[in-house]
């Protein structure tokens, strides 16, 4: 394992929840410059990955480094200053102008005492640009839609200036466009030299527009690679418990995975079940 | 024995003239104007605001000085300050100088720092809860140091009082927090029928140990410690407000970029570099430490912390850079003025101050569950 690789590096990482094991042996890889998917069904340890990645949850075992710097031995700010993590859900808070939440991405960078210096502005304009929310600036954050709200959570996230971006199903409750829209923006990110790292729901977004897609089941990584080698009809029966038909997309030639109807409610559950060919 | 800090009533202030009852002037008018939310000042503004507020309180205290029997100018009012700190003449009765300077100033001053320190309370408690409702008085904080008070005038060990506030708020906010937790999780809903639960049984317990310890007029002193009274303030009590207030609420306003990183909640924060549980508990028990030290001098106030941060808010918008001086500030003035209602309005008798702050903060209350209700 090489540790001057650039982007990150994850290795046997481990989270324990009271006394289950949420994260097990997780390794991942992903390279600057890359857009990675985080795929599995619900409660298969997305979100618990990405947090333990951004330090919000201590890992309890492995390692995890970014650029060759040990991530888990910085301290909690100098790690708010490579990572961001744009959260699914997160709390709405009232009364704050956009500009404002934008600048909360600068507090890993800011003393506890003065405002925000002509560089922080110049961050949060960038910032804003770069989500194209430079229209929004004055808005109030509570009375923009979904999807605006998801560009100024990415304006928020880019303030803090990360190496590592981290997203959770940062699609979730977009209508296409704007589903789209964060994807082209996300691939902006990466051509810029970021890695990007971003759990997903839809399979053939996920396909579409990653160049790896990492697929846990049960806290493991169940398998990782490239979307078209990994999003087979099995791996899709295995992890969702679906039957799939991956098709290819005629214009981009991308993977576009077209699922069977469940007969009944109470069809066989995913993950435990062995691998079996699709029909 | 008797359990009397804040319910003492200095006798030369109704003695020496017949009633005047000034209206006053509360400073609500003055945050209702202009209420809009995308007006939020960057740093210039705030120390504008700031500045502006630093003057309108030093009109506050001579204005309110002047306000009483015995019909005083500003002028009067500046000599007697100005002899007592050396920078003239005593040109003013000795009478008309103590009502000056050994009644209303200790009052004022220590009315100032009471609502300066429970808007900091307030603005800090919200912002870590994530409860709009948050104020040391609705989570049960004002009664557990009240208690703590009590109990110690009781024992008559003066000099630990403000240390059993402490403990009294800090045993009051453990409480709300752990018995809201265990009722499903620290929702506003939830954190404050906890605080009302434990309010009530603090409260109860402030009232027995009063009814049973009291010589004198228990019913009085009751309502001193319940509803909050300043009358009892004289400098001593100013002393212990105003270095509770330098020692803790200074480091508090301090806190504002913390604060605005829980703006998106416990993930967020954390994601930002901030340790949030270690975090959260330092100011938490920072804000118990102020509230006992606070309730210690003036009884269990209610709603100050409520009222002006959101009043506040609603001005600067929600940034905590901004809105914990200028909160502090305003809680500084507005406590004034309610205070010096609480001993005229009704000259010669006197308002527990809590009681006004009441009838303002019930209202604003209510205004914030309907707004947190159409929001939801």
């Amino acid at each position: 394992m090489s540790a001057s690789r650039r982007g990150l590096q994850g290795s046997r990482l481990r989270f324990v929840r009271g006394s289950q094991l949420v994260i097990d042996d997780v390794d991942l890889t992903v390279p600057r410059g890359a857009v990675a998917a985080l795929l599995g069904a619900n409660g298969a340890g997305k979100s618990t990955l990405l947090h333990v990645l951004a330090g919000v949850h201590a890992a309890d075992g492995g390692s995890l480094g970014f650029d060759g710097d040990d991530l888990l031995a910085l301290r909690r700010r100098a790690r708010a200053q490579r990572i961001a993590l744009v959260e699914q859900d997160a709390y709405t808070p009232g009364g704050l102008r956009v500009d404002h939440v934008v600048g909360l991405g600068r507090i890993p960078h800011q003393s506890a005492w003065g405002g925000d210096s002509t560089t922080d502005q110049a961050v949060i304009a960038d910032a804003l640009d770069a989500a194209g929310a430079t229209a929004l600036a004055t808005r109030r954050y509570d009375e923009l839609s979904g999807g605006e709200r998801q560009r100024v959570n990415l304006a928020r996230a880019l303030a803090q200036q990360p190496a590592l971006l981290l997203l959770d199903e940062p699609t979730n409750h977009l209508d296409i466009r704007a589903q789209l829209s964060t994807l082209a923006l996300l691939r902006q990110l990466a051509d810029r030299g970021l890695s990007v790292l971003a759990a997903l729901h839809d399979l053939s977004l996920a396909a579409a527009h990653a160049d790896h897609v990492i697929v846990l089941g049960d806290g493991r990584v169940v398998a990782a690679g490239d979307p078209v080698e990994i999003l087979t009809p099995e791996l899709i029966r295995a992890v969702w418990g679906v039957d799939a038909t991956v098709l290819q997309h005629p214009t981009t030639g991308r993977p576009l995975i077209a699922f069977a109807p469940i007969a009944s409610v109470a069809s066989d559950e995913p993950s435990a079940v062995p691998v079996t060919a699709a029909p | 024995m008797t359990v009397s800090r804040p319910a003492e009533t200095p006798s030369v202030d109704r003695s020496a003239a017949p009633g005047n009852t000034t209206e006053a002037p509360g400073p609500t008018g003055r945050i209702e104007g202009v209420a809009t939310a995308a007006a939020a000042p960057r740093g210039a503004a705030t120390a504008l605001g700031a500045l502006g507020l630093v003057a309108a309180l030093a009109a506050t205290v001579v204005l309110a000085a002047t306000i009483g029997p015995a019909g005083l100018a500003p002028a009067d009012v500046l000599a007697s300050i100005g002899a007592h700190l050396g920078l003239g003449d005593a040109t003013l009765s000795r009478l008309h100088d103590g009502i000056v300077w050994e009644l209303r100033m200790p009052r004022i001053l220590t009315a100032a720092a009471v609502g300066a320190g429970l808007a900091i309370c307030g603005v800090v408690m919200q912002a870590l809860t994530r409860n709009p409702l948050a104020d040391p008085y609705l989570l049960g904080l004002s009664s557990g140091a009240s208690v703590g008070a009590v109990i110690v005038l009781v024992l008559g060990v003066q000099v630990a009082l403000p240390f059993a506030a402490f403990a009294g708020a800090l045993a009051a906010l453990g409480a709300t927090l752990g018995l809201a937790r265990a009722a499903g999780g620290l929702s506003p809903t939830t954190t404050v029928l906890a605080g009302l639960a434990v309010s009530a049984v603090f409260g109860a317990v402030t009232s027995l140990v009063i009814f049973w310890s009291a010589t004198s007029d228990s019913y009085r002193e009751m309502l001193n410690w319940l509803l909050g009274s300043l009358s009892g303030a004289d400098w001593p009590a100013t002393a212990l407000a105003a270095g509770a207030l330098a020692v803790v609420g200074l480091p508090l306003l301090t806190t504002g970029r913390t604060l605005d990183a829980f703006a998106f909640g416990d993930t967020a924060a954390s994601a930002l570099g901030i340790h949030v549980g270690r975090t959260r508990t330092i100011l938490l028990v920072a804000t118990a430490l102020l509230t006992g030290a606070l309730v210690s001098v003036s009884g269990a106030i209610g709603f100050v912390g409520l009222i002006l941060p959101h009043a506040v808010r609603l001005v600067v918008g929600a940034r905590h850079r901004a809105l914990l001086p200028l909160s502090a500030l305003t809680g500084a003035i507005f406590l004034v003025w309610v205070d010096t209602g609480a001993r005229t309005l009704f000259d010669p008798r006197e308002l527990p101050v809590g009681i006004l702050t009441a009838l303002v903060g019930g209202p604003v209350f209510a205004a914030l569950m309907l707004r947190a209700r159409r929001m939801s």
